[in-house]
């Protein structure tokens, strides 16, 4: 095998669409079919460029792999540290991979201006891709923020007619959360200082640092509400349903597939490991905002009569079972988080594809336009089924996969929180079934629907490659459980570990018996008591 | 008090005197009207902005960056703390005339009047950074004012303008009123003027009276006008509104970064042992500075006024790293002045071309449609709000970095808190110009005729000022090295 120990592959495919950018600068805006194969070929590249991360990702250790690191503010101590383990790997192959469908989704719907366009997707790839690469707080900052620019100009420009409020709200929610996570991360790296004198913003650094308790739950609290609105958690969604509906197409399936989980990542990389003790402590509220998100998020998606609201209030219900699996602490709900964030970008990126595409054709979204659909475009209505099926978690498909691990593990946190969670589950199969059932059944009620025509090619070569990796997941999940066991099982030994021992330290409280983690370190530290 | 020799180093004072023949040259040449073309004056001026920078940056000891040298007996200091606040006020310098030319062809205000007042501002501002004493610092203050004066006033016929010239006038008589008293009271505390021996006699006799604290409290008042600190923030709405654009853009730089320079040089170097008495008070005023500042911003329709009202809470993040002071302070103001400078002149210069004759378009919404109609300037626009909104990879997010930073290491949490909080009050008014230019359908509103060209100076100006937020934003370590070269030897 090639020595790549010293090419910067995590550069190139992070700055690849710049250059995609470049090439467009030159381009007269006149010329849109030109961009949009400009704009597709970098995202085809990008994903290509990052496809041997896969192949060359080495799963038997927790390790970051493929790092870089240089010096970038010296003064400050901050770094140009960028690196991938077994947590972040998949997400960035979802990220290219998305990228590059979402242009190509993009090809008819957007016909104005596609020249911004297509740098604004491109320039948030750029973004996207260094939130999962970072490995350095201010690095890390600086793609988090960086990444609302394009974004905002996304909805704001090409969006429907309440862009401009989805937009400003989505810039100011987002940042209203980041600025106090900036503030935490300069606690965090003056508490360093303190001790050690060392200037550091490396984020690895700060796993193994003991905080006492009452600083960790304030600095938890500032990460949390960072990540808690990007994920989005119940009761800080209310910007994704607006940001969801206004976005064109692509902007939709970027923002449900990626962005959203840029808050789940944040959680699993920075708030568990450097927080343990926080975290153990928020075990039951986070519980309780995840079922809350999970049945909620459900039974507003019942009410929706707006195809794309549906699906974007699914997404709150999704999150939960996210962060409801990753707060379950044990490897079957954490494993299942990571697989069902990967999931959930294929399957409601697809939903949100179909959604367009039905949008394209009727220029309408409510689902009382539609109707009998299943005459008219009968193997489109056959993809439609098969992604609900996949978002409600039939076996067999990806869906099924993870809620099945985050219900494991659920479970084995607490029953009764699993059991909760279950019902969001029924929840599910009910709004995207009733739906499908309203929209694509039934007699021909609207004239208009009688002359639809079936998918084209340009559909059918965007949405089949995210079909062949939902039933991929579904029937051969393996290839991708196995990239992450080793770094999961390494999180959760520190989170526990770094837990266990303040804990103990502590030796009050200890484990209420409704968090308590049945894992053998913990009991240990329990019967000590 | 000892005697000392009158030591006397011509060669610590090239840049202001070349600054000064350039101005005196230029006041000549317009008085017998000998120059056929009136760019010329735009171009000698810019000739001697270099020529000062030069010596800057070369004199009084070549290019060692650790040089203090004190001279006319203690009243002039030459430090890096001097000289990079000095490169700031020649960069602001250099962009405002680039932006100034083309605007006073437009407004058939073309003399040489106008330059040489520039130049004169320049030359105030620079003895403030380097007045190692009170008076000096002083005459420094007054030969920038009066310069200014004059300046808010230039564009005799609009009304606007000699309402901004008077009430600068007046009010800012009255403020230079309370700082020439706080001097005169602290002279009466610790019979001195020179910075150094107040320093050393507050050390040394731990002197806390009445009058010492009544005088800081005055020299706060005096600073806070000239740097528009909430409460004595009141005049600058109306000036920044009233003045023509390009002195907006010159005076929301220079003489705001020279007022902190000499601020922070007293309060650091002479009152330092003060720090407990003044410390409660720079934090209020600090908190209300961006509160208010930004919460009265988000109101505004008037682009220019917008801009003075967000000029206002920029201050109030300066006084933040005022209040942290210390080794990443002191830097930190000096980095934020210099990333100020660029992004807010930059802004200023797209207002100055596409206000038009009179500027008549200089509401928000004059800016409807600017994204499709000239889209190099919206993207430039954009570049200057983000930054100034504090957004990565931008300079102004990472001057808000350096400063935020500076205030936790040194404890201030709770300002810090607010300071970020604003900066999110902040993004929404500066959204506001970009939804306008992009968002508000593709036809640019009417009378788009009247708007300057942009001439090649303007271009050059705008060009600048966009790569110096991005090298500022993107590869800071240079800039931050400098400034932390710069610190003051306390």
């Amino acid at each position: 095998m090639m020595n790549f120990s010293n090419f910067p592959i995590l550069s190139v495919i992070t700055y690849m669409p710049l250059l995609g950018i470049l090439v467009i600068c030159c381009i007269d805006s006149k010329r849109h079919d030109l961009i949009r194969w400009v704009a597709f070929i970098a995202g085809v590249v990008t994903f290509f460029v990052s496809l041997p991360l896969y192949f060359l990702f080495d799963a038997t250790t927790w390790q970051m792999q493929f790092v870089e690191d240089i010096p970038w503010i010296s003064q400050f101590g901050i770094r140009y540290h960028m690196g991938i383990d077994g947590i972040s790997v998949l997400l960035v192959l979802l990220t290219t991979f998305l990228s590059a469908l979402a242009i190509l989704s993009t090809w008819t719907a957007v016909t104005e201006g596609v020249k911004g366009y297509m740098i604004s997707l491109l320039f948030l790839e750029v973004g996207m891709l260094g939130v999962f690469c970072a490995l350095d707080f201010i690095l890390f900052y600086v793609f988090w923020e960086v990444m609302l620019i394009p974004m905002y100009f996304i909805i704001g420009i090409w969006g429907g007619p309440r862009r401009i409020y989805a937009a400003v709200k989505f810039f100011i929610y987002t940042m209203s959360g980041s600025v106090l996570m900036l503030v935490a991360i300069l606690v965090l790296w003056y508490k360093f200082y303190e001790v050690t004198g060392v200037f550091t913003f490396d984020i690895l650094t700060f796993y193994n640092l003991g905080l006492p308790s009452n600083i960790q739950l304030w600095l938890f609290l500032a990460f949390f509400l960072a990540f808690a609105i990007k994920v989005p958690m119940f009761p800080f969604h209310t910007w994704l349903p607006d940001a969801h509906v206004e976005a064109p197409t692509a902007g939709s399936v970027i923002l449900a597939g990626v962005l959203l989980k840029m808050g789940t990542y944040g959680f699993l990389r920075f708030s568990l490991p450097i927080f343990p003790q926080a975290t153990m402590d928020a075990i039951p509220y986070v519980f309780v905002l995840s079922v809350i998100g999970i049945i909620y998020g459900a039974l507003v998606s019942l009410a929706q009569d707006d195809i794309k609201k549906l699906v974007a209030y699914s997404s709150v219900s999704h999150l939960g079972y996210c962060m409801l699996g990753m707060f379950a602490l044990n490897p079957e709900g954490v494993k299942g988080s990571i697989i069902q964030m990967i999931n959930h970008g294929l399957s409601t990126g697809a939903l949100f594809l179909i959604v367009g595409m039905l949008y394209e054709r009727r220029h309408t979204r409510l689902i009382s336009d539609y109707g009998g659909v299943l005459k008219v475009m009968p193997i489109f209505a056959a993809f439609f089924l098969l992604v609900c099926f996949a978002s409600m978690g039939v076996p067999g498909l990806n869906g099924f996969i993870g809620e099945l691990l985050i219900l494991i593990g659920a479970f084995k946190a607490s029953v009764g929180f699993g059991m909760l969670a279950t019902v969001g589950l029924i929840l599910g199969a009910v709004y995207l079934l009733w739906m499908y059932k309203r929209v694509m059944y039934g007699e021909i009620t609207k004239e208009e629907n009688r002359l639809l025509k079936d998918m084209n090619g340009r559909e059918y070569a965007y949405l089949v490659p995210i079909i062949v990796f939902i039933v991929w997941i579904g029937v051969y999940p393996r290839p991708f459980l196995d990239k992450m066991d080793v770094s999961v099982q390494h999180l959760l030994q520190v989170v526990n570990q770094q837990g266990a021992k303040q804990a103990d330290a502590r030796a009050v409280e200890g484990m209420n018996s409704n968090t308590a983690n049945r894992n053998t370190e913990l009991f240990a530290a329990d019967q000590r008591l | 008090m000892e005697q000392v020799m009158a030591t006397i180093k011509l060669s610590a004072l090239y840049p202001e005197i070349v600054l000064t023949v350039f101005a005196l040259l230029i006041l000549m040449l317009q008085a017998f009207n000998s120059l056929r073309y009136k760019e010329y004056y735009g171009y000698l001026t810019l000739v001697g902005v270099l020529a000062a920078i030069g010596f800057v940056v070369s004199q009084p000891a070549g290019f060692d960056m650790r040089v203090v040298e004190y001279t006319f007996s203690n009243m002039w200091v030459v430090d890096n703390y001097s000289r990079f606040f000095k490169l700031i006020f020649l960069l602001g310098t250099g962009l405002t005339i680039l932006i100034s030319m083309k605007y006073l062809e437009h407004e058939e205000i073309q003399y040489g009047e106008y330059f040489a007042l520039v130049l004169f501002a320049t030359v105030g501002m620079m003895i403030m950074a380097s007045g190692a004493e009170l008076i000096t610092i002083f005459l420094g203050l007054e030969v920038m004012s009066v310069s200014l004066y004059v300046l808010a006033g230039y564009t005799r016929t609009r009304l606007e303008s000699n309402e901004a010239a008077l009430k600068y006038y007046v009010l800012g008589s009255f403020a230079a009123g309370f700082l020439l008293y706080g001097i005169a009271l602290i002279y009466g505390s610790t019979g001195s003027t020179e910075i150094k021996s107040i320093a050393k006699f507050v050390a040394t006799s731990g002197l806390r009276s009445p009058t010492m604290i009544m005088g800081m409290a005055l020299l706060v008042i005096g600073f806070g006008f000239k740097a528009a600190l909430v409460p004595f923030h009141m005049w600058t709405p109306d000036v920044y509104e009233g003045a023509p654009a390009p002195i907006t853009a010159f005076m929301s730089a220079g003489p705001k970064a020279a007022a902190f320079a000499a601020f922070v040089r007293i309060f650091m170097e002479a009152l330092p042992s003060l720090q407990v008495e003044w410390t409660a008070l720079i934090w209020i005023i600090a908190a209300l500075t961006m509160t208010v500042g930004n919460v009265i911003a988000l109101v505004q329709d008037n682009i220019k006024r917008m801009l003075a009202y967000s000029s206002i809470a920029h201050a109030g993040y300066v006084m933040v790293a005022f209040l942290a002071a210390g080794e990443l302070g002191i830097p930190s103001i000096m980095y934020y002045m210099l990333t100020y400078t660029f992004m807010n002149i930059g802004a200023f210069a797209i207002i100055t071309v596409l206000g038009g004759r009179g500027e008549q378009r200089v509401r928000i919404q004059d800016y409807k449609g600017l994204g499709y109609s000239n889209p190099y300037a919206a993207v430039a626009m954009s570049l200057f709000l983000f930054s100034l909104a504090g957004i990565p990879p931008t300079g102004g997010f990472m001057g808000k970095f350096y400063i935020f930073s500076a205030a936790i290491k040194e404890g201030f949490i709770g300002l810090a808190i607010i300071g970020v909080i604003n900066s999110v009050v902040s993004v929404y008014y500066y959204l506001r110009v970009t939804i306008a230019m992009y968002m508000e359908g593709t036809s640019a509103a009417a009378g788009a005729e009247g708007q300057l060209a942009f001439s090649p100076a303007i271009i050059l100006a705008i060009f600048i000022s966009a790569y110096g937020v991005l090298s500022l934003g993107l590869f800071p370590a240079t800039y931050v090295a400098i400034a932390k070269l710069s610190h003051l030897a306390l």
